[in-house]
């Protein structure tokens, strides 16, 4: 039989709307691959077979009688385990979400259901999309499907992973400092970050409401363009969504490239903490668009230093306030433990909290209540918010000059799992190309460029102004076209 | 600034979490290290510099007074730890 | 009584906005619903859910702010106040910190104590944000879960801050009966304080001249005030009480932190809550599911010309252009904007306005209440009113006849001036036939005749019922002065 999973999204969709194989086939292909081998590295904490079979037939009664779908219909994915799916389970990873069946979808979900793809499950992620590990979540370690003692990277550690080992084709993750660029990085597939606004947040479990942003993760740019396709557009639900039209994202793929102009990022490609390798792999990708014309120019972010720092204050001090909902009252989990004879009310919520979080999630509630607390808002919080601006500001200075820049997506490739799980500071640095996106609310992509010499997916990062997705993909597709990476499964055996 | 475990105390009792003694030295520790690191915004000069509270300068997003269905009493209270099928119930606020 | 103090009190009022739906969702704020009936995934703070303003919300906040002077805000923006209750799902309420919709402005209103004057309390702000759900505690012994209902979690609430400017129990109350008379002729909100719609919340102390200085006793916040009797009575108890606890401890301002007691309505006294052992840090910051708000002058504009007379532009109106007194214009638009609609529409149909002040506080009023109406109900068109007022000014009709069309008007809603005196036989009378009848009375009642002559005139009186009995229509009035010329000239 042939291997779907070697194949795109696009081109599963465009042969299920043929009818040369049917959705149900295609989703039970996927389905026995994820029976078959999602123990080995937990991409995905839920699978609901039995839905996706029915969903499934559904899409295949639809084409059967002649219906013309989106051109993803009857593709299986995974959602992320942050997005809520009614009637289905979403624990974000966290203890403290036990047990909790959101009454509605995300409007994202909404967007995908209706354009027909099939969800097989909810992937595993470190809890509330705090880490880059996927080590964080209550339910289980996602590993690495190029080396199972590596991490997948994270948040989205399920979401990369599940794509990398070929258990679906296209999956859903969330990006707030980089979590769908970093893992896709790691587990070698394309991961976008789209404009801030540009997807609705409505069901997205919120970790820091600012910087949170849905993206897509496939094994090609084409897949990633169509399923943006489906997601973005403005929902009256989310008052920081955009309501700008849609342009299509597939139309300007293949356009040619020469004489755009695309900047390297200074700062990013002599860091101090750049992996040899992975620097390597941005400058093949520069010769690659040197040979297809394009203007390459150095530019500056000077204020690439102060992007994590500003983050991490942010981040918590949004995280800390988004997650007080969690004391065990209305949903999810409550503690068994006695209560104090004197405020049982009170010690009910904090036995709650502090069962139900793990420690990541635990130091970033603590790290923002600081922060936000009374004396030290403004030294910290309101000088975060400052520093924000300017790195805002470095990069529409950057955008001046050039249409897209082009850098490293994390500074090493995958690491050992349990290497930094008790040095906060050392895995928070591992943000550091990716954060700036989220605090300017830029596009970025992440592409797969090859490997390095233990067998490690190596990955380079695009990102453009605001809203220019279309650009974007098109200098990612045509990267992708002369040959920067090839569409690659890891072997599970 | 020196993180103290009575300050790491006082914002847990905000944040409404409890730690042991001995998770409370090792907390006491790690956030320290990562106060220490996010104090170097204040090499930054940020004078004259507006906070950027949203990714987008935008304004104004408002919704018209209409009403819309509820969620079923059933479904509200479906996740609840506790309820009545009327409440949600939690302990009491003072005890004895 | 004079004391040796003054009290000094600063009012938080928070009203509820009288939209259809929560402030930050689709769910109905209709009071009374069963218990979490009225709730969604974002007003239960459900994972994943967001906030999306009610543009009605802003605009009865402008409105109101206008209303009550304030500065508009340009812009404004939503912060988050974080506090753990179970009636707060979220965690956090939504509200507004250091851009608020209102910025400072003031009301005058009725000085209780000097008719005709006025007096002024300063507005620090008002600002919006969402309700609370409602706690139901096991009142007995606390072992009992409490129960938790979110149907008023979201409700749109509007918070107007006042100066410290009040110096009175009495004036306080004052200042809140104006002020729930303005948001009802805004119709912002109906003010209802048995549903919680007006809440109040009063911070009071002492300043205390002693050994020729002024000193300030601590700041305490009464809660649970649920009438405007309930706010004069505790304040009055807690001026009180506060001045026999400084000539106690002489604790002043400073000493301790700012205290909050509850109103005991039954016991009549002013209780200590339980203090929490960590001073609140609410931790407010920008909310960043939300945006920062542009209120344009067009949208000012909008809210200018929906705000109209306000009840201060009501009775200098009716003092100024009509000559009634404080007292009559006070009664007037204290009953609020229909009833002042109702007196303006009486008034362009030809009543004059004294005439009319008296009628509409004693027959309509009395009317009113009797049949338990609003005046919307009150079955007797302002224009059918205004043609009987007439009548009498014209001497159509006496007074006494004009009540009987009264009756004859409510008995017979669709009937009109002329068939009321047709019905009831009034008619005037000839002024021939007036000085026969007043002849022949004078005729039979020698003794009254003889009483005038000796000057009492008050005997006259006696001779208007039996006039009434001969020719209901005679004018009792006219009566008199034929009988007085009469007795001068014939008798």
């Amino acid at each position: 039989m042939t291997r779907l999973e070697l194949q795109s999204a696009t081109e599963l969709g465009r042969k299920i709307a043929a009818r040369e194989i049917s959705s149900r086939e295609t989703t039970q292909y996927f389905l026995d691959r994820v029976e078959a081998l999602n123990s080995r590295i937990f991409a995905l904490n839920l699978v609901d077979g039995q839905r996706a079979l029915e969903l499934s037939d559904n899409i295949d009664k639809r084409l059967q009688a002649g219906e013309s779908l989106s051109p993803l219909a009857g593709v299986p994915m995974a959602i992320k385990d942050v997005l809520c799916t009614r009637g289905i389970a979403t624990t974000c990873g966290s203890r403290i979400l036990n047990g909790f069946v959101p009454p509605y979808d995300a409007t994202a979900v909404e967007k995908l259901l209706s354009a027909g793809l099939v969800p097989i499950g909810k992937s595993n992620m470190d809890e509330f999309a705090m880490g880059g590990s996927t080590e964080n979540s209550a339910y289980g370690v996602t590993r690495n499907p190029w080396n199972l003692a590596c991490t997948p990277g994270g948040s989205s550690g399920g979401a990369a992973a599940a794509v990398a080992a070929g258990l679906a084709p296209i999956s859903i993750g969330t990006d707030t400092g980089g979590s769908v660029r970093q893992p896709a990085a790691l587990c070698g597939v394309c991961g976008m970050k789209p404009t801030y606004g540009r997807i609705s947040r409505y069901g997205l479990v919120a970790f820091a409401s600012s910087l949170d942003q849905i993206g897509p993760l496939a094994h090609r740019v084409e897949d990633i363009a169509s399923t943006l396709q489906i997601l973005a557009g403005y929902d009256q639900r989310d008052s920081t969504s955009l309501n700008e039209p849609v342009p299509e994202y597939c139309k300007q793929l293949d356009a040619p490239i020469k004489g755009l102009r695309v900047g390297v990022i200074r700062e990013h490609l002599e860091h101090e903490s750049l992996d040899p390798e992975v620097r390597a792999a941005v400058e093949r990708a520069q010769l690659l668009l040197e040979d297809m014309g394009v203007t390459m120019v150095d530019v500056h972010l000077p204020h690439t230093k102060y992007s994590v720092p500003a983050y991490y204050l942010i981040a918590p001090c949004e995280a800390s306030s988004n997650l007080a909902r969690y004391e065990g009252t209305h949903y999810g989990f409550r503690s068994s433990a006695a209560p104090q004879a004197d405020s049982p009310l009170e010690s009910m919520m904090v036995n709650s909290r502090s069962e139900g979080f793990g420690n990541e999630v635990k130091r970033r509630i603590m790290l923002g209540t600081f922060a936000l607390s009374a004396g030290y808002y403004d030294a910290y919080y309101k000088k975060a918010l400052r520093v924000r601006r300017l790195i805002a500001q470095d990069y529409r200075s950057a955008f001046d000059k050039v249409d897209v820049v082009l850098g490293p997506t994390t500074p090493t490739p995958a690491f050992k799992l349990g290497e930094k799980l008790d040095d906060p500071v050392q895995m928070y640095l591992c943000d550091l190309f990716t954060v700036g996106a989220n605090l300017a609310g830029l596009p970025g992509i992440s592409l797969p460029a090859g490997q390095d010499e233990t067998g490690l997916p190596l990955a380079v990062q695009l990102q453009a102004p605001a809203l220019d997705e279309v650009q974007l993909l098109n200098v990612a597709y045509q990267l992708q076209t002369a040959g920067l990476f090839q569409q690659q499964v890891a072997e599970l055996s | 600034m020196h993180l103290t475990t009575r300050d790491v105390k006082k914002v847990a009792s905000l944040a409404k979490l409890a730690f042991s003694e001995s998770e409370l030295a090792h907390l006491t520790q790690q956030l320290g290290d990562i106060v220490h690191f996010v104090e170097q915004l204040a090499e930054v000069d940020t004078d004259g510099i507006l906070e950027m509270t949203h990714p987008l300068d935008i304004h104004s997003a408002l919704r018209a007074d209409q009403v819309n269905a509820c969620l079923p009493r059933k479904d509200a209270l479906a996740n609840s730890p506790n309820s009545d099928g009327e409440f949600f119930l939690v302990p009491p606020v003072l005890g004895k | 009584m004079s004391v040796p103090y003054q009290v000094v009190i600063g009012l938080e009022v928070h009203v509820q906005l009288s939209t259809q739906s929560k402030l930050f969702c689709g769910c109905p704020t209709v009071f009374g619903a069963e218990s979490n009936t009225q709730v969604c995934p974002v007003c239960l703070g459900l994972p994943g859910a967001l906030p999306v303003m009610n543009q009605r919300a802003i605009e009865l906040a402008i409105q109101t702010g206008l209303a009550l002077n304030c500065e508009i805000a340009s812009v404004t923006k939503w912060d988050r106040k974080n506090y753990f209750y179970p009636d707060l799902p979220k965690g956090y309420q939504i509200s507004q910190f250091d851009q608020p919709i209102c910025g400072e402005g003031h009301l005058d209103f009725p000085d209780p104590e000097n008719e005709g004057e006025s007096l002024r309390v300063r507005l620090i702000r008002a600002h919006l944000e969402e309700d609370a759900g409602k706690s139901m505690h096991d009142e007995a012994a606390g072992k009992a879960d409490s129960r938790i209902d979110l149907n008023r979690t979201g409700t749109p609430l509007l918070e107007i801050v006042s100066y410290p400017d009040l110096r009175s129990a009495v004036a306080a109350k004052a200042y809140l009966t104006e002020l729930r008379l303005l948001l009802t002729y805004l119709g912002v909100s109906d003010c209802n304080m048995q549903e919680g719609s007006l809440r109040v919340d009063a911070n009071v102390n002492l300043h205390i001249e002693h050994n020729g200085k002024t000193i300030a006793t601590p700041i305490v916040e009464i809660k649970n005030l649920n009438s405007f009797r309930a706010v004069e009575r505790a304040l009055e108890y807690e001026s009180k009480r506060q001045f026999s606890q400084w000539q106690q401890t002489g604790a002043v301002m400073g000493d301790s932190p700012k205290q909050t007691r509850g109103w005991d309505d039954a016991a009549g006294v002013t209780l200590p809550q339980r203090e929490k052992e960590e001073s609140a840090d609410y931790r407010y910051f920008p909310d960043p599911d939300l945006i920062p708000l542009q209120i344009t002058d067009a949208q000012l504009q909008r809210a200018q010309s929906a705000v109209g007379e306000t009840p201060l532009m009501v009775r200098r109106r009716l003092q100024r252009d009509h000559e009634l007194k404080a007292y009559d214009a006070d009664v007037i638009a204290s009953q609020g904007r229909a009833m002042v609609s109702y007196f303006d529409e009486a008034l362009t149909k030809g009543a004059s306005a004294k005439r009319l002040s008296s009628w509409m506080q004693q027959d309509v009023m009395r009317t009113l209440n009797e049949n338990n109406w609003t005046i919307t109900e009150f079955p007797i068109a302002a224009n059918k009113l205004a043609s009987l007022l007439v009548a009498i000014d014209d001497g159509q009709l006496d007074n006494s006849r004009g009540k009987n069309v009264f009756q004859y008007f409510l008995d017979r809603p669709a009937s009109d001036l002329e068939e009321a005196i047709k019905s009831l036989g009034i008619a005037s009378v000839d002024q021939a036939e007036l000085e026969q009848l007043c002849r022949e009375l004078l005729a039979e009642n020698p003794k009254i005749v003889a009483q005038v002559k000796e000057g009492n005139v008050k005997g006259l009186g006696a001779l208007i019922g039996p006039a009434k009995k001969r020719n209901p229509n005679i004018d009792p009035n006219l009566v008199r002065t034929i009988c007085q010329q009469l007795i001068d000239t014939e008798f």
